[in-house]
This record gives structure tokens, sequence and C-alpha cells, in this order.
């Protein structure tokens, strides 16, 4: 028995089957552009604006792109059954969840991206340190792709995994110091703050853009790995103790 | 011959109810197992206990002497499922199915292409397996259901209702392919509601009903008690309440029952006299509309064994 293959089977099938479809590459090209223009247009600030915005903007469409997809994917299998396919296949549990959300972390990542080439058209990037920005990458997309699994674990329903990813997303977005400084926040809500994972990764983007960390990089990073451990746990357990109870 | 699977005193319960109680069964290398029994009499439940998608609340289960109650998954290389449902890909060709399928327990590029290529042609679908999933017939998607289920040549094979909702073509063809997988070595456990299924197919049976088996065996032993005996079946057109009662004085040493109104059921060890019962009932002013002599079968045994009468178990054929 070759557990990998079963791995990256699964990991290209997701792939062909629901990310790399023509809606969706539009989606993660659209969303970003959308977004980035609103922004833009709202600080009114030119082209310079645009760096600062570029934090922001990554984070969402990680966010987003990640969350929704691994949600409604697994939500749609376990209800066609097709998820039980998969749960009887002699692989171990761990590497069957780590395949099926390996798909919506890599199509995190390449959404990350986009907002990212647009920006290098119209501004100089070469002052972004890059090695932090990419780490923070693949951890948000990590952190929000187990969200998107734990989101799926817990409903049963296509549009309950929709609706549910947006009870986690918008307070997250607008709580996380993207765009709002945390500083500025009123005081309840500031420890509100610091349990979200975009919390810390958004620190680290903005620092690897624009310089000027609020906690150290290595910490923000242990602390987002230790999200992305945390939520796979859960969501593992939660696997075994409503799919398999 | 040692055995495939052991059963152990496996018992489930979700919540209020008892879906699986404390049952006991061992199925042979090479055996074609029945596990018949109505709509939630625990049959899938068992499947599922079985096959790891659920976890027993006590007993042990044994497969190919892989002791999985305290070592869950360990023995998911040894069975193949398919499900009452067909839950392959609807998006995926039939062949990229199979491919998948085979991929999910480690088979090499080459060998999963050429297992595939290899049934669909054994299951008559290669001029469909380049089309979507999604656009099969009913028929065709359970046979590729069950190509998938065998893919990577398991040793038990465990099915769930499989000729369930397809049309009843599609349904001998399924059977086929169940007895030419038999033939070929394989240790079958079929749940069915059909009872004719079981009886055609199955070397032994076993009767679920409420979680608990009632009887197991093969099916010439349970056959045994009415090879010298008789049942007669009388239809009448007159509704009368109690005649029974009166065939009963009448004819000492036969059973009358009605099963349902307008129906008699004559049950004899030795053999029964149509001709005298018929001629009594015209003469109590009974229009008799048919009356035949029914085949000893697994039905009557079934009737016999559960109290469950057979017609329920034909009606539940229509239900998902």
């Amino acid at each position: 028995m070759k557990p990998w293959i079963a791995f990256w089977n699964i990991l290209l099938k997701d792939m062909r089957t629901y990310y790399l479809k023509p809606p969706n590459i539009s989606w993660g090209l659209i969303f970003p552009l959308a977004w980035t223009g609103m922004f833009f247009i709202k600080s009114g600030s030119g082209l310079d604006g645009i760096l600062a915005l570029l934090p922001g903007v990554v984070a969402i469409s990680i966010l987003f792109g990640t969350t929704s997809m691994l949600a409604v994917t697994v939500t749609f299998e376990k209800k066609h059954r097709s998820f039980e396919r998969l749960l009887l296949a002699p692989i171990p549990l761990e590497l069957l969840m780590l395949a099926k959300t390996g798909g919506a972390i890599l199509f995190g990542v390449a959404n990350a991206f986009v907002p990212v080439i647009m920006a290098a058209f119209l501004v100089d990037l070469s002052q972004v340190n890059w090695a932090p920005f990419i780490g923070a990458v693949i951890l948000i997309a990590m952190a929000s792709t187990f969200l998107g699994l734990f989101i799926a674990v817990a409903v049963s329903e296509v549009f309950e995994a929709q609706t549910f990813s947006n009870f986690f997303r918008f307070p997250m977005i607008f709580l996380c110091g993207l765009f709002f400084p945390i500083a500025d926040l009123p005081a309840l809500l500031r420890p509100l703050a610091y349990l979200l994972p975009l919390t810390y990764g958004a620190d680290v983007l903005h620092g690897a853009v624009h310089g000027g960390h609020a906690l150290p990089v290595a910490l923000d990073l242990i602390i987002l790995s230790g999200f992305c451990l945390g939520l796979f746990a859960i969501s593992l357990g939660n696997v075994r103790r409503r799919w398999i109870s | 011959m040692s055995d495939a699977i052991i059963v152990e005193g496996l018992a489930k319960r979700f919540a209020e109810v008892e879906a699986v109680a404390g049952i006991s069964f061992r199925v042979r290398q090479g055996e074609l197992f029945g596990f018949l029994g109505p709509n939630g009499s625990g049959k899938s439940t068992t499947i599922n206990l079985l096959t790891g998608l659920a976890r027993p609340d006590a007993g042990a289960i044994r497969l190919g002497g892989i002791d999985c109650r305290h070592r869950p998954g360990a023995a998911q290389h040894l069975i193949g499922v398919v499900p009452d449902e067909s839950n392959l890909y609807p998006e995926l060709s039939g062949f990229d199915n199979l491919c998948f399928c085979a991929a999910l327990y480690g088979m090499a590029k080459r060998e999963r292409e050429t297992r595939a290529r290899e049934l669909l042609a054994d299951f008559g679908l290669s001029d469909a397996a380049g089309r979507r999933f999604s656009g099969w017939s009913k028929g065709m998607k359970r046979k590729l259901t069950i190509a998938a289920g065998i893919i990577h040549r398991p040793a038990i094979l465990f099915l769930d209702e499989p000729t369930t909702g397809i049309d009843v073509a599609s349904a001998r063809q399924v059977r086929q392919l169940i007895a030419d997988l038999h033939r070929g070595g394989t240790t079958i456990f079929l749940t069915t509601h059909y009872i004719e299924e079981a009886e055609r197919l199955c070397d032994r049976i076993a009767f679920i009903v409420s979680g608990r088996i009632v009887r197991i065996d093969t099916l010439e032993q349970l056959l045994k008690p009415l090879q010298g005996g008789q049942v007669v079946r009388i239809a009448y057109d007159t509704t009368l309440n109690g005649i029974e009662n009166g065939l009963d004085g009448a004819f000492p040493g036969r059973s009358f029952t009605c099963p349902e109104p307008g129906v008699i059921r004559v049950e004899a060890d030795g053999p029964v006299r149509v001709g005298a019962i018929v001629r009594f009932l015209e003469e109590q002013g009974i229009e008799v509309a048919e009356a035949r002599r029914i085949r000893p079968s697994l039905e009557e045994i079934f009737v016999r064994v559960t109290g469950i009468e057979a017609d329920v178990m034909q009606r539940e054929r229509g239900k998902p």
C-alpha cells in the first residue's frame, strides 16, 4: 500500500474537479480586483495607497477563496456520500484530510498572488520582504482552509456552509487589523482580535510590505502555525465524532 | 475453511433506537452470506459497523483475522464496499472514476488503467467509459459502483441492497455479476430485502428484524420444515369474517389463516386436498376465485420465522 498515491490523486482530483474550473478561476481574479478597486477609490490616496491596501486584499482573497471552497466541496461530497468512499480507503484519516485540504490551500496561495501581480504593474514592490510575506500567505491559506474544514464538519447542507463561513469571515476581516488598526478598536473588542488567526497573518503581511510589526514576525508565525494545528486537530476530532461515530 | 468475517455481540444504539442488538455470526471464506430483513431492521448499520464507517458500542469484529474493534481501519485494504446508492463522482467519467477509486488503494497508474478497462469490459460499460457519470442510467451507475467496489480485488465484498431502485434487466445483470464474483472466490456479505434475491444467490441467510438476528442457516436447512408439507392460497370474492374457524372444524390437522381480506392460507404437514376445501367453501355460499399451491420457498420460512408478511417486504421495494 502506497498512501502517497491516494494522497496525490485526491489532491489532483479536487484540483481538476473543483478549483481549476473557469468560474473559480474567474472568481479568484475578479474578487481581489473588486476589493482592490473598492478600497483604492475609497482611500483616494493615489497609487501609493495600493501598497497600504495590498496586505488586506491579499488576506481577504485567501480567506474568501479557501473557506468557501473547502466548506462547500466537503459538504457536497458528504451529502452525496462520495466522501464515504474516501473514509473507506486504507489511508490514515490525517492524510486523507490533508489531501482534501491541500487543493484549497494551493488555491488560496494562488489567489493571494493575483493582487500581488496586479500591484506589481502599478507600484514598486522592491521593498517587500518576500520571505515572511510568502510564509504568512501559506499559513493564512492553511488556517483559512482548516477553518473551512471545521465549518464543513459542523454543517450538513451546502447553504449552511456558506452562511456559517460568513459568520467567521466578516468579523475577522474587520477585527484583525487589516483595514483598521487594532489599537483603534474599542477596548472591549481588542482582546477578541487576538483570538483570530488572521490578526497574526495580517501583522506579518503589513510588516513585510511596509515595515512595522505589532509582534515579532517569528511569534506571529508560531501563533499562526498553532492556529493551523489546533483547527486541524479539532476538525479531525469532529470528523471522527460526527462522521465515524 | 476459515472464517472471513467473525462478529460477536455487536451492538449499536442511536439515541433511543437500538439499531443493532448484540448480533453474532460468522461468514466463511468464499461464502455468499445474505442479510435479509425489512427497511430499518439494522442491515445498513451492520454494514457500516463492519466496514468502519461507524463504531460499535459493544462487540467484536474480525475481518480476515484482523481485530477491527481495536484496530479500526486496519482491514480496509481487504474489503470492498458497494453502498445502497451509487456514490461515485458525477463530474468524472466512468473510466476516471474507476482509476480514482483504484488510486485510493495505492494502485500504480498503469495497473489502475489496465484494471479499469478490464472491469469496464467485463461489466459491458466500455462504450460509456468516457462519458460523465452523471449522465449514466441508474442500472449503469449501479454496475460501475460495483466495479469500483472490486477494483482493488478485495477478499471480502460488502453489497448493500445492490438491486434496489434499478430496472428488472439491470437487476438481473447485477445478480449475474454477483454470482460471477462468488464463483471467483470472493467472500460476499449481501444485504437485501428482496426475498427471492437472497434465495437465488446466497449460500447462507440470516433473517434480521429490529436489530436482532432471528435465524441463520443454509437455504436447504431453512426450507427443510416445509418440504414434507404444503401451502395453498385460496382467494374468494365474498367478504366473510371467521370463515377460517369453520374450516378448522371441517378439516382437522390443517392450519387456516386469513393473511388479508378475501384470502385464506392453508398449511399442512402432508398433502392438502384443494378440491374438498373449495367444495366446502362453495357450500357455504362463498365464490372461490382462485386456489393454488404455493411452492415451498424462503418467503414462507421468512413469514413463519419473523412474523413479517412477504408483501411488507414487497411494498418496500419502491421505497428509497
